[in-house]
């Protein structure tokens, strides 16, 4: 039954474009053309099945993540940058007075995020992980979610594993929280009653009206967005989709998401780490 | 963003009568003052409206910018280099505010 | 949603049309947010006429390319790169560049002053565009000859906000 119905919906996503609802639907198959990717050899972009939000993007808009000069987010990396030699808090300490030099503590850390700790009782991603420093070894106090100061320190974390095969475990105690994050991804929700897998798994490559669907993978984020025009985390896209399909957004940092962080990580185990990217 | 900070890439080193590329990124929303708030209040405009670009004190390009410029506006251009010397850059924001960058490039 | 599935074709389109009009309704409000239908927007005379302030006349087109992406992804970053083909001497050279849009809420995006120490005439930014329509690129020389390049910008609206 489940079957049946995801087909109707995948021929219904097509059909909806192919109606031309909109007039710029018209020109839409040139995109999907460039994006199936048929012809382009997408490098560490496509890892067997699993292509990257970087396969889906148009030309320009790849430009723009390609060059770091052109890339915004880089405006926000090097706020990043400071925030790490910068000393905050009671304890007197900046990052970089237990971590040092970033290039050489954070290299690969990104590749192995959200992760179990004992001491926290569950999982844990970046911004959390750099909050729980700040407010328990430098007490000091922690970045708001989706302030341009975290923004900042994440995608400068993050970059620190750029080009790195994410590689997140999901045994051992991680075990509970991926299996969360898969059922939390395989829910149906909100009033259009969509889970994530009828737009990422079932229909990445096709139109939803004039737009292409991808796998939904996480590995740019942070990322900038033209339509948000500035950096935004991956709860906030998150957050984004549950309100597409008009279901109530969880909270930043709230468990539901990050083991669905968690899960969504594993989907695409093997593709770079691209933080910052650039997406439309 | 609180602070903001332009981004510049310039070579250092360039031959005489070489043009080179310039490019140029700074944070700003670029308010357009064509959208509302929550409430229905409009939000006034504040952009940056005037970028201006110097080699050793003479200004060689300039770009007057109207909201319809993205945010964190992005600008490359060329400049045909004929001596060492300094450039300046310099963004005008609505609200007063000069934000500056310099660039040191030898000439061989 | 099973059972109207089952029950024929017009209850399924009745299904995918609320996908669809779920989507306008995420996404219509945040293309460049708040410059919604109810604003009026430029017309090509209206740049015709800015360009007649700037140049006297609208100049026929051709020595400006205009390098846009024919589908824009999204109307809130518009990449966009013009060259003008002119000599960037002392004697002759690249004045200004005035680039406009036919279908924003104000015809002007931006205007560029070149000088013989710009090398070349050409440059590049990001701009907004509400909607599917003509970005115009007009030039002046030293000697005030004009030259325009123009080029149609499809901006699609729909899919996934977030």
């Amino acid at each position: 039954m489940m079957t049946t119905m995801l087909k109707v919906l995948g021929r219904g996503v097509l059909g909806l474009a192919g109606a031309g609802m909109m007039a710029a639907v018209a020109a839409a198959p040139a995109a999907a053309d460039e994006s199936t990717g048929a012809r382009i050899d997408w490098g560490p972009y496509k890892v067997g099945d699993v292509r990257s939000g970087y396969t889906y993007a148009g030309a320009q808009t790849r430009a723009m993540q390609d060059d770091e000069f052109q890339n915004p987010a880089f405006l926000w990396l090097e706020r990043g940058m400071d925030i790490w030699d910068t000393v905050e808090g009671e304890a007197g300490k900046a990052c970089a007075d237990c971590h040092g030099d970033a290039e050489e503590s954070m290299a690969g850390v990104a590749t192995r995020y959200p992760i179990y700790f004992e001491d926290w009782g569950k999982l844990m991603n970046i911004e959390q992980r750099i909050n729980w420093c700040r407010e328990t070894q430098m007490r000091a106090e922690p970045f708001a979610w989706e302030s341009d100061d975290l923004l900042g320190i994440t995608a400068f974390v993050k970059n620190q594993s750029k080009g790195m095969a994410v590689d997140v475990a999901i045994d051992g105690p991680a075990a509970p929280f991926f299996e969360m994050g898969k059922d939390f991804y395989q829910t149906r929700r909100g009033q259009l009653d969509l889970a994530c897998t009828h737009c990422h798994v079932d229909n990445p490559g096709n139109l939803i009206r004039a737009e292409i669907l991808s796998q939904g993978q996480v590995n740019g984020f942070p990322t900038y967005r033209l339509k948000w025009q500035t950096v935004g985390s991956l709860h906030r896209r998150f957050r984004g989709c549950n309100k597409n399909i008009r279901a109530e957004p969880f909270p930043y940092g709230s468990d539901e998401y990050v083991n669905l962080e968690l899960y969504t990580s594993w989907r695409g185990n093997g593709l770079p780490v691209e933080s910052p990217s650039v997406r439309k | 963003m609180a602070t903001i900070r332009p981004r510049v890439k310039a070579p250092r080193k360039a031959s005489a009568g070489e043009v080179v590329e310039i490019k140029t990124l700074i944070n700003h929303s670029m308010e357009s003052g064509q959208r509302k708030d929550k409430d229905g209040n409009p939000i006034p405009r504040q952009i940056i409206h005037r970028f201006e670009a110097q080699f050793n004190g003479q200004e060689f390009f300039a770009v007057d910018l109207q909201p319809a410029i993205s945010a964190n506006p992005y600008l490359s251009f060329f400049a045909k280099l004929e001596e060492s010397g300094e450039f300046t850059f310099r963004w005008h924001d609505d609200d007063g505010s000069v934000y500056e960058e310099t660039k040191s490039v030898e000439v061989t | 949603m099973l059972e109207m599935q089952d029950s024929g074709g017009t209850s399924r389109r009745r299904v995918l049309f609320s996908l669809g009009g779920a989507a306008a309704v995420a996404t219509g409000l945040s293309v460049v947010p708040g410059l919604g239908a109810r604003l009026a927007h430029a017309t090509e005379a209206e740049v015709a006429e800015t360009i007649k302030e700037m140049l006297g006349e609208v100049p026929a087109e051709g020595g400006v390319s205009v390098d846009l992406p024919e589908i824009a992804e999204n109307g809130n970053t518009v990449p966009m790169t013009f060259e003008v083909d002119a000599p960037m001497t002392a004697d002759s050279h690249v004045k200004d560049v005035m680039v406009l849009a036919d279908g924003n809420p104000a015809p002007r995006v931006a205007t560029f002053h070149f000088t013989p120490m710009s090398g070349k005439a050409t440059a590049s930014t990001r701009m907004r565009l509400v909607g599917t329509q003509n970005v115009v690129v007009v030039a002046r020389m030293n000697d005030g000859t004009a030259m325009m390049g123009k080029k149609q910008v499809k901006v699609t609206i729909g899919g996934c906000g977030g």
